[in-house]
């Protein structure tokens, strides 16, 4: 059945989905019983499934991790709650060193089926430390999944598939998304797990692609739009800047491991690659990828890779926040000098 | 010199503060009013066994290292006592989650000494199966695993299985951890799940007086099992050298988790004998004399003496506890020197549950690399690319 829900509906219409398929399957996190999550993404699953399956913790990062890493232990499917991005970092040596690792320490005998939901990303006026974007972080660690859905469709499919992982998955939910609505296809069930490792193509095109993933999908179809329709006087005409240009919009959604196999054939193709992302630019999945399509694609290559980030520095107040984070005049001047060459 | 605060006066007075204790340093057995006698009976000839073979163990791979097989051992020397007491306290349902430096606990639960080894030797990240063995894999990462325990003790909850009265049925997890630990954030989080959501938890505390160079006192200024009580939980000071004692205080722990009665810390004030790993100098941070007053203490002598006073190990008995012993040191040694090395791709096999097609990318590079390496050394290599 199809309908059209935000992504915090998606999300919880997911987890509850999830609750009723598995009854392994427990949450936990802060808040997120009677109140549902500071985002309400967990809004009456307390109430529908009971406070034994969606379990308000107390307060601490390491904690709700570390406990997760002991419930599947002992043959559980934790999906646990971080509350806000910037307060993921308590929790980093559970994820690193324990959650990443046990699989291999276990020579494979032992899975650690937990997710660790992170609303993640800024553009929501929000105080220090709630509008990170640790992604990098996490797609640096071997043995992390790396998430994050784009669209209420992409949330719904894409969590209930982390859920039934048997890899521990760090699920981004890009805050700046969470009220966007869109289809959603509940009767579609758990996507297939092989989705976990493909990016996908949202808008075809043959002369330039824009990788990116969450929150700035949608501004890269909006720039992708503009390119094909703003003006068709440009000094190169079309396939050059300003006009006519078909754009191919790929929303990566995996981050780890990264699908740079579907963007290296796009670039193949259309010769020009920008990558687009929240976090600062530094050591970042725009690098990774800068990397890969310069070694699997060089002779294909008509222009250097524009990277569109956040800067190198720490994330800035609010106030200054729609000019430091990618937008879609960032994103279009970067399309526009890797078209000029 | 440091020395720990758990042994001045001050802290004796305080009630938490008392030390449990059955079997004294000369072997002689007296009455302790919290463990009456009889209420968690041990084999004491298959204590001093175990305790025996884990110095055997322990003594063989120090020299192991010494000699190249090993890349590093903690040894447990001096702590034989306190983790040969707890596990055989506990019931084969128990779930065992150890630091780094429980061989004799792993000992008790039929882990394979020769499985120890591969670890410290470089063939494995973990070395033996959690699942069949019930003892998770060492955790090096200081406090982390409290957490596990912690998870793995909601799991026992959810599961339904405390608090039936039924041996069979009714689950603990014990938590190893050192003084050390008590200072680790994650430590005191898991102190603050086991008692806000009462889990079967045993926190078993190895206090042995040093954190590589850092005496007691900088983890902690009062007793560690005062500790509990500042969470919400009982803590229990014990004789860390007393087998009969630490056997008395897990197993009443463990009853009372069984039962749903909540966690339990048990501080065991013991003495870690040699330097913390084989890489360790404990020359620069402590003095001899206080080895030698630990020694007097030593945990084997004293069972040992218990039992020779009663008359309990004839000549037959011991000439089979040293044959064991050879047996062991025989069979750990050549073991260690047959552990198999693990194939170059391990690694590739076990990063995911499902190999991506730039990880076996990764790996076929890697393969061909390792085999074209084969044969030819570093330095024939670097004149070939001069």
């Amino acid at each position: 059945m199809t309908e059209q829900m935000s992504m915090v509906g998606a999300l919880n219409a997911a987890l509850r989905a999830e609750l009723e398929a598995d009854e392994k399957v427990v949450l936990s996190g802060l808040d997120i019983g009677e109140l549902g999550g500071v985002f309400r993404v967990t809004d009456r699953l307390a109430k529908d499934f009971g406070t034994h399956r969606v379990i308000t913790s107390p307060l601490g990062e390491a904690g709700i991790v570390g406990s997760a890493v002991g419930m599947a232990l002992a043959g559980y499917r934790p999906v646990v709650e971080i509350q806000f991005d910037g307060f993921v970092f308590p929790a980093m040596n559970q994820l690193v060193t324990q959650l990443a690792k046990y699989r291999h320490r276990s020579d494979g005998r032992l899975s650690l089926p937990v997710v660790v939901r992170i609303p993640v990303g800024g553009g929501i006026g929000a105080v220090e430390h709630h509008s990170e974007s640790p992604e990098a972080y996490f797609a640096h660690t071997p043995g992390l999944r790396v998430l994050c859905p784009s669209t209420p469709a992409e949330a719904y499919a894409l969590l209930r598939a982390a859920i039934r992982s048997q890899d521990p998955v760090v699920f981004l939910e890009p805050k700046k998304s969470y009220w966007a609505k869109g289809e959603v296809d509940t009767a579609a069930g758990a996507a297939d797990p092989v989705e976990l490792d493909r990016a996908r193509v949202v808008r075809p095109g043959r002369h330039l692609t824009i990788a990116t993933y969450g929150a700035l999908v949608p501004t890269a179809l909006k720039a992708a739009a503009g390119l094909a329709t703003d003006g068709t006087d440009g000094p190169g005409g079309p396939g050059g800047p300003g006009g006519g240009i078909e754009a191919e919009v790929i929303d990566l959604r995996t981050l780890a491991p990264l699908d740079h196999v579907t963007v290296v054939e796009s670039v193949r193709r259309t010769g020009r690659l920008v990558v687009a992302h929240e976090a600062s630019q530094s050591g970042g999945i725009g690098a990774e990828l800068a990397a890969r399509v310069q070694a699997d694609a060089f002779y294909d290559l008509e222009a250097p890779v524009q990277r569109v980030t956040g800067h190198d520095t720490p994330y800035p107040p609010s106030r200054l926040e729609h000019d430091w984070l990618p937008n879609l005049d960032r994103l279009l001047d970067a399309c526009d000098v890797a078209l000029a060459f | 010199m440091s020395r720990s605060r758990t042994a001045t006066h001050a802290d004796a007075a305080r009630p938490t503060d008392r030390l449990l204790s059955c079997l004294d340093t000369t072997g002689h057995l007296h009455t302790e009013p919290e463990l009456p006698a009889g209420v968690a009976p041990l084999d004491l000839k298959q204590a001093l066994l175990q305790m025996t073979l884990a110095r055997r163990l322990d003594t063989e791979a120090v020299a192991l290292q010494r000699q190249g097989e090993l890349g590093l051992w903690p040894s447990l020397l001096g702590q034989e006592a306190a983790q040969v007491g707890a596990a055989s306290a506990l019931g084969v349902r128990d779930v065992v989650f150890p630091t780094y430096r429980e061989h004799a606990v792993a000992g008790c639960r039929g882990i394979d000494p020769v499985d120890l080894l591969g670890l410290f030797r470089g063939t494995t990240m973990g070395g033996w199966d959690p699942a069949a063995t019930g003892v998770q894999l060492y955790t090096l990462v200081i406090g982390a695993h409290t957490l596990h325990g912690v998870g793995y003790a909601m799991g026992v909850v959810r599961d339904g299985d405390v608090g039936h009265g039924d041996p069979e049925r009714d689950r603990a997890v014990i938590v190893f951890l050192g003084d050390g630990a008590l200072s680790e954030g994650e430590t005191n989080e898991a102190f603050v799940w086991a008692a806000a959501m009462d889990l079967p938890v045993v926190f078993f505390c190895q206090n042995n007086q040093w954190a590589i160079s850092a005496p007691f006192s900088t983890q902690s200024r009062v007793p560690a099992a005062q500790r509990a009580a500042g969470f919400g939980f009982p803590g229990v000071r014990v004789d860390g050298n007393d087998v009969i004692a630490c056997h008395a205080v897990t197993a009443k722990a463990v009853a009372r988790a069984h039962a749903g009665g909540g966690p339990t810390l048990i501080e065991a004030v013991t003495y870690r004998r040699n330097p913390h790993t084989t890489s360790d100098d404990d020359g620069r941070y402590r003095h001899a004399a206080e080895n030698d007053h630990w020694t007097a203490l030593d945990p084997i002598s004293r069972l040992r003496s218990h039992l020779e006073g009663l008359g309990a190990l004839d000549d037959e008995w011991l000439e089979e506890l040293a044959a064991a012993e050879r047996t062991l040191g025989a069979r750990v040694r050549r073991g260690c020197r047959e552990l198999p090395p693990p194939p170059p791709d391990q690694p590739f096999l076990h990063t995911l549950t499902a190999m991506t097609p730039e990880l076996a990318r990764q790996r076929e590079a890697h393969l061909a690399f390792v085999a074209g390496a084969d044969g030819i050394d570093g330095a024939d290599r670097s004149e070939e690319r001069s």
